[in-house]
């Protein structure tokens, strides 16, 4: 009994502290991990050659395997893993984050989307690039390498780019004898005389992205922008509050009240939308170039395919202004290897590449002659749209707490446009919350 | 309990061997209880003890949050004492919190009555005996084993403007937008989905209530009503509150649910747990925990308040009966440790949210 008894005491001793000991190495592992990495926050110089891993977000094209196969068989010694992360762009920039809090090298380039470029840049865990070791900077579209710049300084090279695109009912446009509109007028205009035909009594004129998230900052700002007003000036001071805004946000605000744009497109993401569309129930509709591909498809899921065309968005007095998406790669701050980090960025942006994912993928490139080829144009008939759109687009605010800056947006435009807040008291509200936020 | 001899009879006759059996393991059970404790007892200070002491202490510190003037942030982070919960309660903030908080409390409240309502009823169909009762014991089923966000999911796509829901009630209701649809679409996915958990936890209860009490009843000529109120409910209680506990320490931690199926920065469906991650996820790590401080005490409070008013009463329930039954024995110890279990799953829940947040 008493032998059996110490016997047993020992082994729950040993379980103890074999489980102590698993608990201390795992702890240890991620300690070493860390530091490891410490000492390359030497920041600026882009040295060391070797294996890197490149931190996108879910590859929902398929292509991605493709282009970094290309440059792995190019460059054996420096090969390149990809490391995917989730779909949600929340999420992506939660993971990023939280390497980078750790200062973990795990992840050597990172695929930002436009709008985290300066929260990245000013919390240091993105390297600052010099412009002369990237000299095709030149050849992309300027309003693409702008939002890859935080304070005038390069952190990242753009990729691909997006710009918003005004959809439309060609069929029914031409049945009814208008042209494609350049204005709100213009369009309203359209909309009544294509509601007067039969076939189209029941369809509504014109549906954005309207839901509660940053699809709404987009089509905020795009309306703000498209009646002349601005959000955040080009001081980087918000002004918001005034009488071109007020006609921006008007125009969405009366177009929910007159019914112009249905109900229902309060709670439109892209989706809800682009079904919206697809089933017929709408004449023209704001989105983005990958309805594109879905909307022409002829197995039966649209019924409009064929039936549709795409302009730039229309505006207050002229064309509209869009909002620039996209991703732009830029390097971890620490990261190993970065020298064949910048060169596997000066890959992935050149005119080869760019023109290989296009084909593959229709994202929208940022090399400017691209949009100009002739078979690229043949195959994405709306590449002339789209370079339109891009080109006059307009970044989001630019500001490290971009989070709540675009929170305090959605705050406002949800008010007005679901009625519930006057939309001049809107605007003033928003403009003195982001005065508080945006302290340059 | 009092009601049925019985029951209590039963398990008092092998106890009568206990006693003796019990003083031979005395001498040195409780070093090797203690050792045989050890590792399950390090293992919940380092998952349990150790992230809330952590969330406490990152609740007094604040950093990244100045920018220096080269556009950088000041790294580091600063002692800013009790600043972080003292702006909880300023202003906007204020109005914020106390929204989060009476929403968290209105659905902990609506969904946890529906869902005992709906759960006791199930159990009581799916403990009765007839044909086809194992489908409908699964498909009853079904619901708990989805998870909350894939179920989130499903909803949401019930519930859009072009959905299932607004077919079926010819209606153009737009149930993410702000008001009480939004709030009701939380309610009724949140109750289609624990229903039956309290549904699974009152059937275990109600299978082991014997058949001799309710042929006693039938004997006794009484109805299905008092049979129901007078035997059924007080003999499933343990088990019912325990379950109610568990729902209601859940649903005080509602996250899931309003931000998939709703979407976040909707006033009418924020909840605590929302706003700690908002705080989170801008980077705010000190804020953030301060929510959840909060969270977690307000939590703890009420499992605590739960436990000593309800739990109180089974204690009391079983020790006004256990002298008359049970003298001889010196008073079972089980009636008393179902309080004591039912206090230990609060406390694990709690942590469990207070860590997780």
């Amino acid at each position: 009994m008493r032998f059996e008894r110490s016997h047993t005491r020992r082994a729950v001793a040993l379980t103890a502290v074999g489980s102590l000991v698993l608990l201390v190495s795992a702890c240890g592992g991620g300690d070493d991990g860390s530091s490891g990495s410490g000492s390359g926050s030497s920041g600026g110089a882009l040295e060391g050659r070797g294996p890197i891993t490149f931190a996108t977000g879910k590859d929902t094209s398929g292509n991605l395997t493709n282009q970094v196969a290309a440059w792995n068989s190019q460059h054996p010694e420096e090969k390149v893993t990809v490391s995917e992360l989730p779909e949600s762009a929340d999420q992506q920039r939660a993971q990023m984050i939280q390497n980078a809090q750790i200062k973990s090298d795990a992840f050597s380039v990172l695929n930002l989307d436009v709008v985290w470029t300066a929260e990245f840049a000013a919390n240091r865990w993105v390297t600052q690039l010099p412009e002369d070791q990237f000299p095709d900077l030149g050849k992309l579209l300027p309003s693409t390498v702008d939002t890859a710049k935080y304070r005038d300084k390069l952190y990242a090279v753009p990729v691909t780019s997006d710009g918003g695109l005004l959809y439309y009912r060609k069929d029914l446009l031409d049945k009814a004898g208008v042209q494609p509109p350049k204005t709100w007028a213009e369009m309203k205009a359209a909309c009544d005389k294509v509601k007067a035909l039969p076939e189209a009594k029941s369809m509504s004129c014109y549906a954005g992205q309207y839901e509660k998230y940053e699809g709404l900052t987009v089509n905020f700002s795009e309306a703000v922008n498209g009646a002349g007003g601005v959000v955040v000036g080009d001081d980087g001071k918000p002004n918001v509050d005034t009488p071109e805004a007020l006609e921006g946000l008007n125009f969405l605000v009366n177009g929910f009240k007159t019914g112009e744009i249905p109900k229902a497109a309060i709670t439109y993401q892209e989706e809800p939308g682009r079904r919206a569309f697809q089933e017929g129930s709408l004449i023209f509709h704001r989105n983005w170039p990958y309805v594109y591909a879905l909307a022409s498809k002829t197995d039966g899921s649209s019924k409009i395919a064929g039936k549709f065309a795409v302009a730039p968005l229309p505006g207050l007095k002229g064309p509209g202004v869009s909002t620039l998406g996209g991703h732009n790669y830029a390097i971890s701050e620490f990261a190993k290897n970065k020298a064949t980090a910048a060169d596997f960025i000066k890959f992935m942006s050149s005119e080869e590449r760019q023109k290989a994912n296009i084909e593959k993928t229709s994202q929208a490139p940022t090399w400017a002659s691209l949009y100009e080829d002739a078979t690229l144009n043949k195959q994405f008939p709306y590449l002339a749209p789209l370079k339109a759109s891009i080109e006059t687009a307009k970044s989001r605010p630019k500001v490290v707490k971009y989070g709540d800056v675009t929170t305090a947006i959605q705050e406002a435009a949800y008010g007005a446009l679901s009625g519930t807040t006057p939309p001049k008291d809107a605007l003033s509200q928003l403009q003195t919350k982001l005065s508080t936020l945006i302290t340059q | 309990m009092s009601t049925s001899a019985p029951v209590a009879e039963r398990p008092a006759k092998p106890e009568n061997n206990k006693p003796r059996r019990q003083t031979s393991f005395n001498e040195g059970t409780g070093r090797l209880a203690a050792m045989l404790l050890s590792p399950t007892l390090i293992v919940l200070v380092l998952v349990v003890v150790y992230p809330i002491l952590s969330a406490l202490r990152e609740s007094l510190y604040q950093s990244g949050q100045r920018v220096d003037a080269d556009g950088f942030i000041v790294q580091g982070s600063e002692f800013v004492g009790l600043d972080n919960f003292a702006a909880i309660f300023q202003g906007e903030t204020a109005d914020r919190f106390w929204n989060a908080f009476y929403n968290t409390t209105f659905f902990t409240v609506t969904c946890v009555v529906l869902e005992t309502l709906l759960g006791v009823a199930m159990a009581l169909v799916m403990h009765k005996a007839f044909k086809g009762r194992g489908i409908v014991r699964a498909s009853i089923l079904v619901p708990w084993a989805i998870p909350t966000v894939v179920s989130a999911l499903l909803w949401k796509w019930i519930f859009q403007a072009d959905g299932i829901a607004n077919a079926i009630l010819g209606t153009q209701v737009l149930w993410s937008t702000e008001g009480w649809q939004s709030v009701l679409s939380v309610i009724i996915a949140d109750t289609w989905k624990t229903a039956p958990f309290i549904g699974l936890l009152v059937l275990a209860g109600l299978q082991t209530i014997p058949d001799e009490v309710y042929e006693a009843a039938k004997v006794d000529g009484a109805n299905p009503w008092q049979t129901f109120t007078r035997i059924t409910l007080p003999l499933v209680k343990p088990a019912l509150l325990v379950a109610v506990l568990f729902r209601i320490l859940d649903t005080l931690r509602i996250f899931d649910l309003p931000f998939v199926l709703v979407g976040p920065n909707k006033s009418s469906v924020e909840t605590l747990s929302i706003l700690a991650y908002l705080e989170a996820n801008q980077t705010r790590y000190g804020p953030a925990a301060a929510y959840a401080t909060l969270l977690f005490v307000y939590v703890a409070l009420v499992a605590y308040m739960f436990v000593k008013v309800l739990g109180a009463d089974v204690i009391g329930e079983a020790r006004a009966k256990t002298p008359k039954n049970n003298k001889k024995s010196g008073g079972r110890r089980d009636n008393k440790l179902e309080p004591g279990a039912a206090a230990g799953a609060a406390t694990g829940s709690v942590t469990a949210g207070g860590g997780g947040v």
